[in-house]
């Protein structure tokens, strides 16, 4: 029999997904079939989160990648596919180019996740096979230090861990420090809550970034890097380990990497759960082991870091581009992109978008493109309302701006910021009052609380949002907010701070309708502030099952059995547990 | 203590900087932070309790009550949160009757509530022990809790 290959996309959102399982199945399946001929591997995310669990299978005529696999599902395509060579047309992904899923990787440009979801993260050869470690040993063999970092620069490539400041420029400052030891510095903290392009890669392609952090070690003069990551990330911690592990035996990592005088170390940091922690000096003083406090800047990491010593810290996928400028030239990467913004960038596509999900697209694109070409527009074909940049620190930018080119520059106009790649879409159903209060709670809570207006100021701008969507609110609430926003922003001690008060500050801009709607007519558009909706029964559809009364804690909900039931409104606390557990769709909500 | 808790201590013995890879060897140990732990860990590397415990009540990561044999994380995350995750955290509070932070009175279930676990594109999603579930709704994520 011909000889075939068997793929598991196995990230994280994989394994939830089932692909653990289905791993399984087709290993035990393998075992009873031990003529089949066929091999058994994974890899990391392809990006279609939507349609996971995804196999690739290889054979003689070429690959299909299969969807929304189950282990029944599995046992099938190795009976008809692997056995009997016989392709499950409905099983598949569907044939690219005719389907939806053409568009989703059409208008992609995969530079950062060129491996991911292609190779075996766990197999070093894998990444050798595909121009892995060229770089590092083209350095080695024929580029000095300044050479490196002239040839980033001229990349033009900017660091994608939110801030956009040039790498190249960033790796100057550090060599030109005179010092008997500096530190090389890979943030993979990603805290913002709505993103995983850096799990995503380091679960997928680990030794793009050892790679990229030993090229930024030579550039600025290091022999010692940290990799800080996040403890939340397990699979990535694994995978990071095995890949340092098998470097070191090949020697592209520890002493003399490939025979050169060229010595580095890298070491794994394990966060341990603070946001904070994100944030340049905050990051340096949790290496430290102390409390992730940001201090005062200067003195600039540049200068003074880690124990004292220079320090440069680059986000991961930043690091991911490195091996890839380096191998192709910077004329090849300034190529793609814009005039200010050059190569790509990735985004974790997420929120009520129908192909939720990993993807990379050249800098300049709209975001119409992104999220209505390649992510397939609105769940439920709703109506969009924004999409959150940025996180806690970025802002929503509304429908009207939907053209709006993804580079540094013009999100930076509208409010938002290009930030670490959170995409996060949202339809008519979020409420922008509520989505303000959400990251204003967030950073509320992971404020370090070192400066008073940080620590006071996003308390109190939480206690106004509540207040307002429990319809307590009144006029001058806004311009209340609005003061605290800009005094925060200006009094704050580190970029947590400083930026803190952005979603706020684009809620109000693009979406102030929404904010007075809830205090002037105390009204949720979106229905989701609870204590401003009335619930009531529709006596037509109501069957009397009594459902609802048993559930409503205040018995607020009176009726015959097999009779419409009723709901006192002095009574109605607004819970909303009728709403849930009616199964007639009786209960209305306004 | 016991001979765990003085080998792991061994084992980062002078090393600058690691009192948070302490504390997590300490917490891979007992699954939380025991005051009597803290204490050897402060007599044994010469480091105040106060500094420790700074350290300790700075991280989130970090817990002062033993967990239930079951952690249930809710993730609170943007994503999670636009696809109903307050709906989600309701209904656990709701059938295992208690708040997050709390472990249910027979040690059984402990429930935390936290940002993002990184699987966003499969919203909203809760983790028990390592286990991620996501896409749930009501009927679902009962389902998944009946499991245990
Ligand atoms: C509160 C806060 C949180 C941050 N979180 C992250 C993060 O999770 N990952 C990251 O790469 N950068 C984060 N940053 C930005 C970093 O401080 C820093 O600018 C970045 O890692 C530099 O790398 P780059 O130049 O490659 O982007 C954060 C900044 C702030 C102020
Ligand atoms: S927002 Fe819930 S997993 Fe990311």
């Amino acid at each position: 029999m011909k000889h075939k290959k068997i793929t598991v996309g196995l990230a994280s959102c994989g394994i939830s997904a089932g692909g653990d399982t289905v791993y399984k199945t087709f290993e035990e399946l393998l075992s009873q079939n031990k003529g089949s001929g066929a091999e058994l591997g994974k890899t990391g995310c392809i990006g279609a989160c939507f349609r996971e669990v995804l196999v690739d299978l290889t054979d003689e005529k070429g690959t299909y990648t299969y969807a929304e696999v189950t282990p029944e599902k599995a046992k099938e395509i190795f009976e008809q596919h692997i056995l009997n060579n016989e392709p499950i047309k409905d099983y598949l992904m569907s044939d690219l180019e005719s389907s939806q899923e053409a568009s989703f990787f059409s208008k992609q440009k995969r530079i950062v996740l060129r491996n991911t979801g292609v190779i075996d993260p766990e197999n070093i050869d894998h990444y050798i096979m595909r121009d892995g470690y060229k770089s590092i040993e083209k350095v080695l063999k024929s580029m000095s230090r300044e050479e490196v970092r002239d040839v980033i620069k001229k990349s033009g490539l900017k660091g994608r861990g939110g801030a956009g400041f040039s790498t190249g420029m960033k790796w100057d400052f550090a060599s030109k420090e005179v010092s008997d030891k500096k530190y090389m510095v890979c943030n993979a903290d990603e805290g913002d809550p709505g993103a995983f392009m850096d799990r995503s890669v380091l679960e997928g392609d680990p030794h793009s970034v050892l790679e990229g952090l030993s090229i930024a070690s030579y550039a600025i003069g290091a022999d010692e890097a940290y990799i800080y990551v996040r403890a939340e990330y397990p699979l990535a911690i694994k995978r990071l380990i095995i890949a340092i592990e098998q470097a070191k035996e090949r020697g592209y990592l520890g002493k003399n990497i490939l025979g050169s005088d060229l010595s580095i170390e890298i070491k794994l940091k394990i966060g341990a759960g603070a946001f904070v922690c994100g944030e340049e000096t905050a990051l340096i003083a949790s290496i430290e082991g102390k409390r992730g406090m940001p201090t005062i800047r200067p003195p600039f990491p540049a200068v003074s870091g880690i124990w004292g010593k220079p320090t440069i810290i680059n986000n991961v996928e930043t690091l991911a581009n490195v091996p890839y400028i380096i191998f192709h030239g910077w004329e090849g990467f300034a190529s793609i992109g814009t005039e200010n913004s050059k190569g790509s960038k990735v985004f974790a596509l997420t929120g009520k978008i129908k192909k939720a999900g990993l993807v990379e697209v050249p800098m300049g694109v709209s975001l119409r493109e992104v999220i209505f070409d390649i992510g397939g527009g609105i769940k439920k074909d709703k109506k969009f309302k924004a999409v959150q940049l940025g996180g806690p620190s970025g802002g929503c930018i509304p429908g009207d701006l939907l053209e709006t080119p993804v580079d540094y520059q013009s999100l930076m106009a509208t409010g938002a910021i290009m930030g670490s790649g959170g995409m996060v879409v949202m339809d008519e159903d979020t409420c922008m009052v509520d989505v303000a209060k959400f990251f204003m709670n967030f950073v509320r809570d992971e404020s370090c609380g070192k400066c008073t207006f940080c620590r006071i100021g996003t308390k109190r701008m939480h206690e106004l949002l509540v207040k307002i969507t429990e319809g307590k609110g009144v006029d001058e609430d806004i311009n209340k907010l609005m003061e605290l926003a800009y005094n925060v922003k200006d009094s704050s001690l580190c970029g947590l701070g400083q930026t803190a008060p952005n979603p706020v500050l684009t809620t109000l801009k693009y979406f102030r309708h929404e904010y007075e709607e809830h205090i002037k007519n105390k009204k949720c558009r979106s229905k989701v502030c609870k204590p401003l909706l009335t619930y009531t029964i529709n006596t037509e559809a109501c069957t009397g099952c009594m459902a609802c009364v048993k559930k409503c804690a205040v018995d607020a909900i009176i009726g015959e059995k097999k009779k419409p039931q009723s709901i006192i409104q002095e009574k109605c606390i607004k819970c909303g547990s009728c709403y849930s557990v009616c199964t007639f769709d009786a209960v209305n909500v306004e | 203590m016991d001979k765990e808790l003085d080998s792991l201590l061994d084992k980062y013995r002078h090393m600058q900087g690691n009192t948070i890879a302490i504390l997590q060897g300490v917490q891979n140990l007992y699954q939380y932070l025991p005051e009597k732990a803290l204490l050897r860990v402060s007599e044994y590397n010469n480091i105040p309790l106060s500094d420790i415990y700074g350290v300790a009540t700075f991280y989130s990561q970090f817990k002062f009550k033993k967990p239930g044999k079951f952690q249930i994380k809710v993730c609170h995350g943007t994503a999670c949160h636009i696809n109903n995750a307050v709906r989600i955290s309701e209904i656990i509070e709701e059938e295992l009757e208690i708040k997050p932070g709390d472990t249910t009175a027979d040690g059984k279930f402990s429930l935390d509530e936290v940002a993002c676990l990184g699987c966003c594109s499969l919203a909203p999603v809760i983790m028990i022990n390592e286990q991620v579930y996501g896409n749930l709704d009501d009927k679902k994520l009962r389902k998944v809790l009946k499991s245990y």
